[in-house]
């Protein structure tokens, strides 16, 4: 078996294959909802109906997108440039960190103020968190995957001193907890009742303003060469280094808003439950929507989708909602073969 | 008709109506031939011709859309280089595929042995690996490892391993292209062995004189046709030349002139080597308005590093470089860019052009910052794309779009478009490094004519060429560089080629002193 480059890939492939990795994750999933002992069908249309049968579940999954998107993009613009950059969780946490820090009555402003301003500091020590690695590697060859990854770590662990030391909430029963930030930090719900947060709006002109970034603008056309051949950028005369730079920026500022917009917009206080893996599940997302900044809505949509439908159903169904995890797995294996199968062709002897 | 030597020997090979398609370019269009045993086909014809997709087509990467291929009287399965290993087609690509931290008799030996199997029997591999390469002068360190190997031993164990593994029908992609003269006759030596011993081989080329030397039938493919059958000892070069590009080749006419002033002087530097080349050791070098410099020398010599230093990817650790009269600082790709050097990278594929990205991201990615393309941080796509279409119109670069990825060009197109890029806005030095290395006779001629207008606009420009009549036809004064040093000047027609070849092997000036008098 081979792979052979098809010249140009066409729409029908474009369009037939990512639908077929999805029967193929469904069938994956029917397996292991047969072993649970329930019905797939039953179970799928209960997962379908959780995630966008109703208003309620339709917030409920956008609710749920809204760091993903953030996330998402992060990685999708550091590995367009090649920039490794698994660290997204931790940068999402520093994000959060200084969200509380500004937003819990430090700072007195009105909200038209005070949230731009927390939005900014937030993405400014996102930013900064990702800054070092990104030296690490420019200047001394450190591999970013390792030092990413590790600094997750470090930076949770960071915030669990911080929430049981300066940042405790005195009246939280002894939780480690932050103070809950003040009613000018919020951002405000859209909808009157409803989970759903005005983060949602930021997510969305995150995408929309990196995807100009990197179709229109100098720097998206530097980030692209140095991905594709760092070696001909250099060569061109593309300052390598500083563009590595300024793609760690954009990641570590982009990652950094999940925290903020989960503080700020949903949570109202820091925890070290903050993220269930958002910065992890970013790789995910931004995979599936094959690192384009506009994909990578629909992709957090898609993964908020299975993730929040899955939590229903196993309400009701009774089958574990882990099922959701492996269905995230399966349609990314899928998804990406079936992304492979448009852009190659298999020859078989 | 193909009346050649050996008239009666069997057929061992048959290609008949094979036809191949990427989308709408038709790369082989109904090709057939056969090859006989002890036979030496060349398979000549400009890049883009066809000739690597049909040897692929023929070893199994790709299958055919249409035609059949038979060895030794049997159908071939398409698609199956198992099978094509199985019925003794051997094939030496063009970009080695050894595994560079494996010995010499690892990488023979690999996929010979089972998967499982208990032991490598070391010892009888290396007897029979010690066997071939008496028996055909393919001498090489069995226990080497490969990446210790230069080009030509590496080129060598290739051979062995077609052989090793029985070939009766050995398939040469460009195999001369990495050589130096003296492992070209040495490599020829081996195929006459070899088709003593009634192998067959085809040697694909695009160099005439080679051709002319080693092969009995030339078969010669243009734009994925075949254009034409000779029996080499019936032709000339002037008629296989016409064939491959369907006219008349004209040699360049060097007229001499009177050089201007000098536009860039490197004086007494030294800086690291690249990769495995040698280091610059003082080296100075003069380079004159409407002049070509020729820099003649064994591939590995310090070329690679003066390359970079004009470039700018490489900075002097000593020594002092000026351009018109002003000593540069700072000294970086942009900003040689910014000091007017047009620069022609020695790897097109590597360094030369971002393969995935598109002809118009290609070619401003040397002056994407300039305000034609680019305002506020934003780029202008469409003087972008005016800009691609330009230099596609005047280079007649064959892509579909400006919109192509370029990885899909060939290696002719490829070089225009650097072209193209280097030469735009008039550069005041050209640093030509191997502009035509692996360019069929076509792209040559055109690289050649583009390089001598830019001599007539008055820039100064140096030639990099590990081809020798490329650079005795092409320059006004040739230099050559030997372990880093680099001989002074002489005139044109000054050297002899023997005393270049002396020079290239290091004896003579080099060792004498600190600075070249002028």
């Amino acid at each position: 078996m081979r792979l052979e480059p098809k010249p140009s890939p066409s729409i029908v492939h474009t369009l037939l294959y990512p639908a077929g990795a999805i029967v193929a994750t469904l069938l994956v999933a029917s397996l292991l909802v047969m072993a649970a002992g329930a019905s797939p069908f039953n179970v799928f249309w209960l997962v379908l109906k959780g995630a966008a049968g109703s208003q309620f579940a339709l917030v409920e999954t956008l609710t749920r997108a809204t760091p993903l998107i953030f996330t998402g993009l992060a990685v999708a613009v550091a590995f367009r440039a090649k920039l490794w950059n698994i660290g997204a969780e931790a940068q999402l946490y520093i994000g959060a960190v200084m969200t509380v820090v500004l937003g819990t009555g430090a700072v007195t402003l009105p909200s038209l103020a005070l949230i731009p301003l927390i939005m900014i500091s937030a993405m400014f020590a996102g930013a900064l968190l990702l800054l070092g690695p990104a030296l690490l590697k420019t200047r001394f060859g450190v591999d970013e995957v390792v030092t990413t990854l590790l600094l997750n770590f470090i930076i949770l662990l960071f915030v669990s001193m911080l929430l049981e030391g300066v940042l405790k909430d005195p009246m939280g029963l002894g939780w480690p907890q932050s103070k809950r930030i003040i009613a000018e930090a919020q951002l405000p719900r859209l909808i009157q009742g409803k989970r759903l947060h005005f983060g949602f709006v930021i997510a969305i002109a995150s995408a929309l303003v990196t995807w100009v970034i990197m179709k229109k603008t100098v720097l998206g056309y530097e980030m692209r060469a140095v991905g594709h051949n760092g070696e001909a950028a250099r060569f061109a005369g593309i300052p390598v280094n500083r563009v590595l730079m300024k793609t760690a920026l954009l990641s570590g500022g982009l990652a950094a808003l999940a925290g903020f917009s989960e503080v700020a917009g949903l949570k109202g206080n820091l925890t070290l439950d903050l993220s269930p893996g958002y910065g992890y599940t970013g790789i995910v997302v931004a995979m599936l929507a094959m690192l384009n900044p506009l994909g990578v809505i629909a992709a957090a949509i898609f993964v908020a989708g299975i993730f929040v439908g899955a939590d229903a159903m196993s309400r009701s169904a009774g089958v574990p909602s882990y099922i959701a995890q492996v269905m995230v797995a399966t349609a990314l294996l899928t998804m990406v073969t079936a992304i492979m199968l448009t852009r190659f062709r298999i020859r078989w002897r | 008709m193909d009346a050649s030597q050996g008239g009666g020997a069997e057929t061992v090979l048959r290609l008949a109506g094979i036809t191949k398609r990427f989308g709408p370019l038709v790369a082989n269009d109904a090709v057939s031939f056969e090859l006989r045993r002890g036979e030496v086909i060349a398979l000549l014809g400009e890049n883009g011709a066809g000739k690597t997709t049909l040897m692929n087509i023929l070893f199994g990467h790709y299958v055919a859309d249409e035609g059949e291929v038979e060895a030794f009287g049997e159908k071939l399965p398409p698609g199956d280089p198992a099978a094509a290993l199985a019925a003794g087609i051997g094939m030496v690509h063009q970009h080695f595929t050894l595994a560079d931290q494996m010995s010499v008799l690892e990488n023979i030996a690999l996929g010979t042995q089972r998967m499982f199997a208990p032991r490598f029997d070391r010892t009888s591999a290396r007897a029979r690996i010690a066997k071939l390469s008496q028996d055909f002068g393919l001498h090489v360190k069995a226990e080497a490892l490969v990446a210790d190997l230069t080009v030509g031993e590496r080129q060598r164990v290739e051979i062995l391993k077609a052989l090793y593994r029985d070939a009766r029908i050995l398939i040469l992609d460009e195999p001369t292209a990495v050589l130096t003269p003296l492992e070209t006759d040495a490599l020829f030596a081996t195929l006459e062995m070899l088709v003593a011993r009634g192998l067959s081989i085809i040697f694909i080329s695009h160099k005439l004189n080679e051709v002319m030397a080693v092969s009995d039938r030339v078969l010669v493919l243009r734009a994925g046709r075949l254009a034409g059958e000779r029996a080499t000892a019936e032709t000339d070069r002037g008629e296989l030349a016409a064939l491959m590009v369907g006219e008349e080749i004209r040699t360049p006419q060097v007229v001499a002139h009177r050089a201007g002033e000098p536009v860039l002087e490197i004086e007494g530097v030294s800086a690291a080597g690249q990769g495995t080349g040698a280091a610059l050791d003082r080296v100075s070098l003069t380079l004159s308005a409407g002049e070509i410099t020729g820099l003649a020398g064994v591939s590995g010599n310090g070329q690679a590093a003066l390359a970079a230093l004009i470039a700018g990817t490489l900075v002097p650790a000593s020594g002092q470089m000026r351009i018109r009269r002003e000593t540069v600082s700072g000294w970086s790709p942009r900003a040689a860019l910014a000091h007017r050097i047009g620069r022609i990278p020695e790897d097109r594929h590597a360094i030369g052009m971002i393969g995935d990205m598109n002809v118009t991201e290609n070619v401003i990615s040397e002056s994407y910052r300039s305000p034609r393309f680019s305002r506020a941080g934003f780029l202008d796509w469409k003087a972008a794309r005016e800009f691609a279409m330009s230099i596609i119109a005047a280079y007649d670069v064959k892509c579909p779009s400006p919109e192509a990825r370029v990885r899909l060009l060939s290696g002719g197109n490829m070089q225009k478009l650097i072209l193209g890029r280097a030469l735009d806005g008039d550069p005041a030095v050209i640093l030509a490094n191997q502009p035509t290395r692996g360019l069929d006779v076509g792209a040559v001629a055109y690289v050649h004519s583009q390089l001598l207008a830019a001599r007539e606009r008055g820039a100064a420009i140096l030639l990099i060429s590990e081809d020798l009549d490329e650079v005795l036809a092409l320059s006004d004064r040739i230099v050559v560089m030997s372990k880093g040093r680099l001989s002074p000047p002489s005139r044109r027609g000054e050297l002899t080629v023997r005393e270049i070849g002396e020079l290239m092997a290091g004896h003579g000036v080099f060792d004498t002193g600190e600075s070249h008098a002028a």
